[in-house]
C-alpha cells in the first residue's frame, strides 16, 4: 500500500469535468511527478488532497485515513504540507517570520495561547527557520519583507515554510516557475537531498522536464483529468500517447 | 527587562513618564492667563484621557493585529459599567472589586458576541458586531431597566446593601476608595502663577493603563501575537500551514472585550454612574477612530489616538465666537472678521469638522497613522543623514 491512494476521484465545474475517475498510488519516500498540458486538472488534484475541494466522488487515503472531510489545518498537522502554484505567504511579515509561523504550527498544534514568552526567546523555532532558510540559499533574506521578494524568491521561502514542518508529504505545484536557471538547479539539489536524507514523500507538478527528469522516481501523466500513462522516467520519454497529449493539448 | 527588549522596554518607560508628569505638561498655561482654557491637566479630562487609553490599546490587539474590525466595542464597555456599579452597589464601595469583575463580565459577554460574530469576516463580521451593540443598547434602555437603571442609568444609592462595609457609612452615600482613599481626592501643588492637580483617582488609572500597555507590548511580541498578525496578513495560508485560526481570534476578541470592560470599570470607578449611551454605536466608532488616527497596530499609537480625540472633543470646542474676536482683534477690522468667519464653523461646536479634516488627512496621507508617519520622517531623515556621512 502506498503513502498516498487516490481511487476514482472526480470533479466537475459546472460542464467541465476537471478530473475524472483519477487513479493515483505515491510510494512512501519517493518523488511522484505528475505532469500534463495547462489546464489538465493538476492543480485540482492538489486542491482535492489539501481540503480546499472536496470531490464529487472516490477517495483519498493518507497511510491508510481519509483525508475527505477534513478541515486543511487538520490535513496539515496529518503531516502534509503544500507549496502553491501562486505564492501563498504572509506578505506583510518578515522571511523569518514567514517560517516560523509553520514551524510553531508543527511544534504546538492547531492552536496555543503563548501570548507572553517573547517570540525572542522561542530559540529552537528561530534555530530551525534559520536552517532551513540557509539549506534554500536564503539566509542573507531573513529580515525582508516577504512581499518585496521576486517571485522565485517565493516560491523558494514557499518551500522552506513547507520543509520546516517535516511534513510526511509535501505537495508542490510548479516549485521552480519564476526561478533562475542557477536557482532552479539549486533546488533540484536540496529537494534530491531532502528526499534521499528524510525520506519525505513528494509529489512535484512541473513543466520543467529538466526538474522532472531529474528528481522523479516514477510519473503520471495527466491530460483532460485522466491518467493517461504512468511510469518509470525512463518509459515517459518516448511514449507516443503523451507526445499526443501535449501536442494536442494547449502546448 | 521586564521581559522586554531595550527598545520596547524605553517605549513602556516613555508612557511611563508621559503618564506620571501628564498633570504637569497638560498645564502649560499659568492660571488666570488668556490661554488657561487650553489647560487639560484637571482630573477629570486626564482620567479619561487615559481610561479611553486602555480601550484603545486592547481594541488595537484585535484591529490592529487580525484586522477584525469591530462595530460594536462600546457594548464590552458598558457591560463592564453596569458589573462595576453593580459591585460597588452589592458589594463594597472599594473599586478593586468592581474594577476586577468588570473586567471578568465583559469577558464573558465578549466570549459569546465574538463567537457567534465570528462565523463571519469582513464587512459581515463588522455588521454583526454592530448590530449586538446596538441590541444590548436597546435592552439595557428598555427591557433591563431593572438591571440597567433604563434612560437615567445606574448608580450608588443611600440604601445599597453594600455587604462588606455598608455598616460604616453614615448620611452620604459614601464616594469610590481604595482602602479609604477617595478616588475625588487630589492635591494641589501651586508653583508660581502654575497650578497642579494631582488626583488619586487619576493616578489609579495611570497605574493599570501601565500594567495594560505592558501586557499589549508582551502580546504583540509574543507567538500568539505573531499568529494574529499571520490572521491578518494571509488568513487562507495559515490554516494551509495547521492552525485553526478561529481560535486565536477569538482569543484576541475576548482579550479586546476585557480591555473595554477596564475601562468602563475605571469609569464608574471614578463616577459610579453608568448610563445606556455608554454602548452607543457612536462610542464604539470612536474607539476605531481613536486607533486609526494613532496608528493601527502601532503599540503607541492608540494611546495618542484617544488622548488626541479626547482633548478635541473637551478643550478645542469650548472656543467661541467672543474669544476668536478677542484673538483677531490686533488686525484691522474686516480682515479680523473675515478670519474669524472662516475659522468659527471649525472650532468650538465644529471641532468634529475639525477632527473628521484631520482624520481624512491622516487616512490618506499616513496609512500608518501618526505613529506610521512620525516615524517615517524620522526614518527618512535618519538614513538620509546615515548616507550622507
Ligand atoms: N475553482 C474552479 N472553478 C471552476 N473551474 C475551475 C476551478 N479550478 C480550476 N478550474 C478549471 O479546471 C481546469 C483544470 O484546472 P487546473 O488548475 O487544475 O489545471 P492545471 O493542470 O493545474 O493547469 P496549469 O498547468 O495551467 O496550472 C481548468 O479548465 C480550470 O479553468
Ligand atoms: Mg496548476
Amino acid at each position: 500500500m502506498g503513502a498516498l491512494e487516490v481511487r476514482g476521484v472526480n470533479k466537475r465545474f459546472g460542464g467541465l469535468q476537471a478530473l475524472n475517475d483519477v487513479n493515483l498510488t505515491v510510494e512512501e519516500g519517493r518523488i511522484h511527478a505528475i505532469i500534463g498540458p495547462n489546464g489538465a486538472g493538476k492543480s485540482t488534484l492538489l486542491n482535492c488532497f489539501v481540503g480546499r475541494l472536496t470531490p464529487d466522488s472516490g477517495t483519498v487515503m493518507f497511510h491508510g485515513k481519509s483525508l475527505l472531510g477534513r478541515q486543511p489545518h487538520q490535513i496539515n498537522q496529518a503531516g502534509v504540507s503544500r507549496v502553491f502554484q501562486t505564492p501563498e505567504i504572509f506578505a506583510d511579515l518578515t522571511v523569518l517570520e514567514n517560517v516560523m509561523i509553520p514551524a510553531l504550527a508543527h511544534r504546538d498544534g492547531i492552536f496555543e495561547f503563548n501570548a507572553f514568552k517573547p517570540m525572542r526567546h522561542e530559540t529552537d523555532i528561530h534555530k530551525r527557520a534559520h536552517d532551513v532558510l540557509e539549506d534554500l540559499g536564503m539566509a542573507d533574506k531573513t529580515d525582508m519583507v516577504a512581499a518585496s521578494m521576486s517571485r522565485g524568491d517565493k516560491r523558494r521561502l514557499e518551500m522552506a515554510m513547507g520543509l520546516v514542518q517535516e511534513p510526511k508529504l509535501l505537495l508542490l505545484d510548479e516549485p521552480t516557475a519564476g526561478m533562475s536557471r542557477a536557482d532552479t538547479n539549486n533546488t533540484i539539489e536540496v529537494l534530491r537531498h531532502i528526499g534521499d536524507s528524510r525520506g519525505i514523500t513528494m509529489i512535484i507538478i512541473e513543466h520543467d522536464m529538466h526538474v522532472v527528469f531529474s528528481l522523479a522516481d516514477r510519473i503520471s501523466v495527466l491530460a483532460q483529468g485522466t491518467v493517461i500513462v504512468e511510469d518509470a522516467p525512463e518509459n515517459i520519454k518516448g511514449n507516443v500517447k503523451v507526445q499526443e497529449a501535449y501536442l494536442g493539448g494547449a502546448h | 527587562m521586564l521581559g522586554l527588549s531595550r527598545k520596547d522596554f524605553l517605549t513602556l518607560l516613555f508612557v511611563l513618564l508621559l503618564v506620571a508628569a501628564a498633570p504637569i505638561f497638560l498645564n502649560p498655561f499659568p492660571e488666570g492667563s488668556k490661554f488657561a482654557q487650553f489647560n487639560a491637566g484637571y482630573p477629570d479630562l486626564m482620567q479619561r484621557f487615559v481610561i479611553f487609553g486602555i480601550f484603545a490599546i486592547g481594541y488595537n490587539i484585535l484591529f490592529g493585529l487580525t484586522g477584525y474590525l469591530s462595530f460594536g466595542h462600546a457594548a464590552f464597555l458598558g457591560a463592564g459599567s453596569y458589573a462595576g456599579v453593580w459591585m460597588l452597589k452589592l458589594l463594597t464601595i472599594n473599586v478593586i472589586p468592581a474594577i476586577l469583575v468588570s473586567t471578568l463580565v465583559a469577558g464573558i459577554f465578549s466570549l459569546l458576541i465574538g463567537y457567534i460574530s465570528l462565523r463571519r469576516s469582513g464587512i459581515y463580521f463588522s455588521i454583526l458586531t454592530l448590530a449586538f451593540a446596538q441590541m444590548s443598547f436597546a435592552l439595557a434602555a428598555s427591557v433591563l431597566t431593572p438591571i440597567t437603571g433604563g434612560e437615567t442609568g445606574l448608580q450608588t444609592a443611600l440604601n445599597d446593601p453594600r455587604i462588606l462595609d455598608g455598616a460604616s457609612v453614615g448620611g452620604n452615600i459614601p464616594a469610590p476608595s481604595l482602602f479609604g482613599l477617595q478616588m475625588g481626592y487630589s492635591w494641589k501643588v501651586a508653583v508660581g502663577d502654575w497650578l497642579w492637580t494631582f488626583n488619586v483617582g487619576y493616578y489609579l488609572c495611570a497605574f493599570v493603563l501601565l500594567i495594560a500597555f505592558y501586557i499589549s507590548i508582551r502580546i504583540f511580541r509574543s507567538p500568539f501575537g505573531m499568529m494574529l498578525k499571520a490572521v491578518k496578513s494571509n488568513n487562507q495560508r495559515l490554516s494551509y500551514t495547521g492552525i485553526s485560526p478561529r481560535p486565536y481570534t477569538l482569543a484576541a476578541f475576548v482579550i479586546s472585550g476585557m480591555y473595554a470592560g477596564l475601562a468602563g470599570g475605571l469609569m464608574v470607578s471614578m463616577d459610579p454612574l453608568a448610563g445606556a449611551e455608554r454602548m452607543q454605536w457612536t462610542a464604539s466608532g470612536e474607539v476605531v477612530l481613536m486607533t486609526i488616527l494613532g496608528g493601527v497596530g502601532t503599540l503607541i499609537g492608540p494611546v495618542l489616538g484617544a488622548g488626541l480625540i479626547k482633548y478635541f472633543e473637551n478643550i478645542f470646542s469650548k472656543i467661541n465666537e467672543n474669544l476668536l474676536e478677542q484673538w483677531f482683534a490686533f488686525m484691522p477690522e474686516g480682515l479680523g472678521d473675515f478670519i474669524v468667519t472662516i475659522i468659527y464653523p471649525f472650532v468650538g461646536k465644529g471641532w468634529h469638522l475639525t477632527l473628521g479634516l484631520m482624520f481624512m488627512l491622516v487616512v490618506i496621507f499616513m496609512p500608518g497613522g501618526l505613529i506610521g508617519g512620525l516615524s517615517g520622517i524620522y526614518k527618512r531623515v535618519f538614513r538620509r543623514r546615515s548616507t550622507a556621512q
